[in-house]
């Protein structure tokens, strides 16, 4: 098992954390959260893979004459993209509307919704 | 008949497709009659389901059952907590939409269906995700959930502060499912399987917890407590309910917030119960630690808020912590206490929610301090803002009361003063707004520097309403009529301790009913409740005071920023409480 691919998603979901946390703009701040979605995929896709194997589709291949990677978290990682793209259009949408109604789209500013 | 299982999602959804297809060509009425008919038989589909629930429904769907090898399908459970949500979700997404019936005078121009297919959408997301039995599945309604939810918080696109709300609410939930959905990717390299059944037993065979069983664990359980709003995790709820829509707040606060302790108790049970999870200690030390906080934190800032929606989302936070805690001690009596508490809650806090909606409508604010004294002829909402006061501190006989007093019993000792205390806190906070708002007492407060006042907000219906509208007054009696049969009709408790013991604890029966101890307490803070009111009424100096919990207060900076780190300050802690456990055992 390597662990490198691990390591790599685990960098990838801080690193989208720490753009969001210091994020001074939302559009950035929306396309962080799509960075610490994206550690999901690689994630997903390192739990699946396996060496030597080829993509699990069969139309010109034997079943059983080589090895696949798991195509389940492969269907996973399809289901997660259309999860991600729902929300990043819902999140941007809004962020649309925000620059509307406020003039600005820098949570810095944004602050009456407190104590 | 386990086979009727998926209808419980599909129904709404196929509601919700329907309306938005012919919702430009039929006239609102139409629209909304569909839309309570569709959440109404997924209701009383949820109710036939329920009662053939023992033993437990179980259905692959499209037929897919485990082979030897694995399992790949959509698998539903139908047991009674199951199902008791999905009927939760299902009976308020139809009263915040018989509440909806005059609310909002002005459907989205030209597009009658669109109010009633979202909040179908989120209805059958709700029912998914309380019927999921597999862990992937339950991420998919959970994003699902949570994306229509931000929709239906910013549904008012005009409204600055709406959207602002509804954007935090959503980056929040969306980072906590992303981490939700790194926990499942995990246990899926462990064990293979998606099926929460088959994953805890995968876990066990593979021996003693390890690091990264631990850290699944932790990701999981972010993502949940995220949606349960448990401390730290909490920071997006009092924005997104200030904001939302009364109709959508019903429906966050009464259920979907309560979906995510409902997936702790969930997922701790079915995945990380067993030898290879996470040791029971180290659960009740996490759980009991972060729902103490929840709840404190709560009850203090709730006391503190003169936004009356943001008062009662705070009460929602306060409550959550003691749901936590009551799941948390992992005693059967301490789960048929907490379900019996999540139903009347439900009903308690939706028809507060209802109440705080009519006086938006009727005088264009939500302020204590704006409405001082002017809400004197709306008599029935005064009246029923009191009694859900009161039921919110746990006065005798409301279901809110019995899950009480039993999850009392079993947490015992110190805890006992957190229920008290929270729900006391919580209770006097809402018979204060009554008082001032609807009686007029004391005199009017004074303003403080770091708070969100609820002064400039725009009423829900077309223009300012000349008397509340009976639909609007019927919810939430109806609603408060619920939770107080919930603690009185006989036999109702041990029917819903029944089926959360059958489905959580493995066969141990544990009886559900009124002891003296939980009588006495109950009315003891309802007592305190009322005392605290009186003197925040009679001595505003006093007690009010904003600034003593002025660094509590800062805390909610209302910077999505700030929000984001305190997720992962959280997820450290659950970690590091859970930690112990996984070394000692």
């Amino acid at each position: 098992m390597h662990v490198l691919p691990y390591l790599v998603a685990a960098y990838i979901f801080l690193a989208g954390c720490y753009g969001l946390a210091t994020s001074r703009n939302l559009i950035h701040a929306v396309g962080c959260l799509a960075v610490c979605q994206s550690a999901t995929y690689v994630l997903l896709l390192a739990v699946g893979y396996r060496d030597g194997a080829t993509a699990p589709v069969f139309s010109d291949l034997k079943p059983g004459s080589r090895p696949v990677v798991d195509p389940v978290v492969q269907a996973l990682t399809l289901t997660d993209i259309v999860v991600g793209a729902t929300v990043t259009a819902m999140l941007l949408a809004l962020v649309l509307q925000i620059a509307k109604r406020h003039g600005t789209v820098d949570p810095d500013e944004l602050r009456e919704l407190r104590g | 008949m386990h086979h009727l299982l998926p209808l419980l999602v599909a129904v709404p959804l196929l509601g919700a497709a329907l309306l938005v297809a012919m919702g430009r060509f039929v006239p609102r009425a139409a629209a909304e009659i569909t839309g309570c008919a569709v959440s109404g038989g997924t209701a009383a589909l949820a109710l036939v389901l329920l009662l053939n629930s023992s033993p437990p429904l179980v259905e692959w769907a499209g037929g897919r059952r485990p082979t030897s090898g694995g399992s790949v399908g959509i698998v539903l459970v139908g047991d009674g907590p199951a199902l008791g949500m999905a009927m939760l979700a299902s009976l308020l997404t139809l009263a915040a939409l018989a509440y909806s019936w005059r609310y909002f005078d002005e459907p989205p121009r030209g597009h009658a269906g669109s109010f009633p297919a979202l909040m179908l959408v989120f209805q059958g997301a709700m029912c998914g995700f309380a019927i999921a039995g597999d862990l992937f599945n339950a991420f998919v309604f959970f994003e699902l959930m949570s994306v229509v939810a931000y929709a239906l918080t910013g549904y008012r696109i005009d409204e600055a502060k709406a959207v602002q709300g509804a954007l935090t609410f959503g980056v929040v939930n969306s980072l906590g499912a992303y981490a939700l959905l790194m926990g499942i990717g995990l246990l899926y390299a462990r064990t293979g399987e998606l099926a929460m059944t088959r994953i805890g037993r995968g876990l066990d065979a593979h021996g003693a917890p390890d690091a990264l069983v631990l850290a699944s664990f932790v990701l999981v359980l972010t993502g949940l407590l995220v949606k349960a709003a448990a401390v730290p995790f909490h920071f997006w709820l009092p924005d997104a309910h200030a904001v939302a829509p009364t109709p959508v707040c019903m429906l966050l606060s009464g259920v979907m917030v309560e979906l995510g302790s409902y997936g702790v108790w969930r997922v701790y049970g079915t995945v990380f119960a067993g030898p290879g999870g996470i040791p029971a200690a180290g659960l009740t030390r996490a759980l009991v630690t972060l729902g103490t906080l929840t709840a404190v934190t709560g009850a203090a800032m709730c006391w503190y808020q003169r936004h009356i929606k943001r008062l009662l989302a705070y009460s929602t936070v306060a409550h959550t912590g003691l749901f936590l805690v009551g799941l948390g001690v992992l005693i059967p009596e301490g789960d048929d206490g907490i379900a019996l508490y999540i139903l009347g809650h439900a009903g308690v806090k939706a028809a507060l929610f209802a109440c705080a909606g009519a006086l938006l409508d009727r005088y264009g604010s939500v302020d204590e301090h704006a409405l001082h004294g002017r809400a004197r002829e709306l008599g029935a909402f005064a009246v029923m803002f009191a009694v859900g006061g009161l039921a919110l501190a746990g006065l005798p006989p409301f279901g809110t009361a019995l899950g009480k007093a039993i999850a009392e019993e079993s947490v015992g000792g110190p805890l006992t003063v957190v229920f008290v205390g929270a729900s006391a806190v919580t209770g006097g906070a809402v018979l204060r707004v009554t008082a001032r708002v609807f009686l007029g007492l004391g005199p009017r407060p004074r303003d403080a520097e770091y708070e969100t006042s609820g002064s400039d907000e725009r009423p829900e219906t077309r223009g300012i309403l000349r008397r509340v509208p009976d639909s609007m007054t019927a919810v939430p009696a109806v609603l408060l009529a619920a939770a107080f049969a919930a603690g009185v009709v006989p036999g109702f408790g041990d029917l819903v301790s029944r089926s959360v013991n059958e489905a959580g604890s493995g066969g141990a029966h544990a009886s559900a009913h009124w002891t003296l101890a939980g009588v006495l307490l109950g009315l003891l803070s309802a007592l305190l409740a009322v005392a605290l009111a009186a003197l925040a009424v009679a001595r505003p100096g006093r007690v009010g005071a904003p600034d003593r919990a002025l660094p509590l207060r800062r805390l909610q900076s209302g910077h999505v920023g700030d929000y984001v780190a305190w997720l992962l300050v959280g997820a450290t802690a659950l970690g590091a409480l859970a930690l112990p456990g996984l070394l000692g055992g």
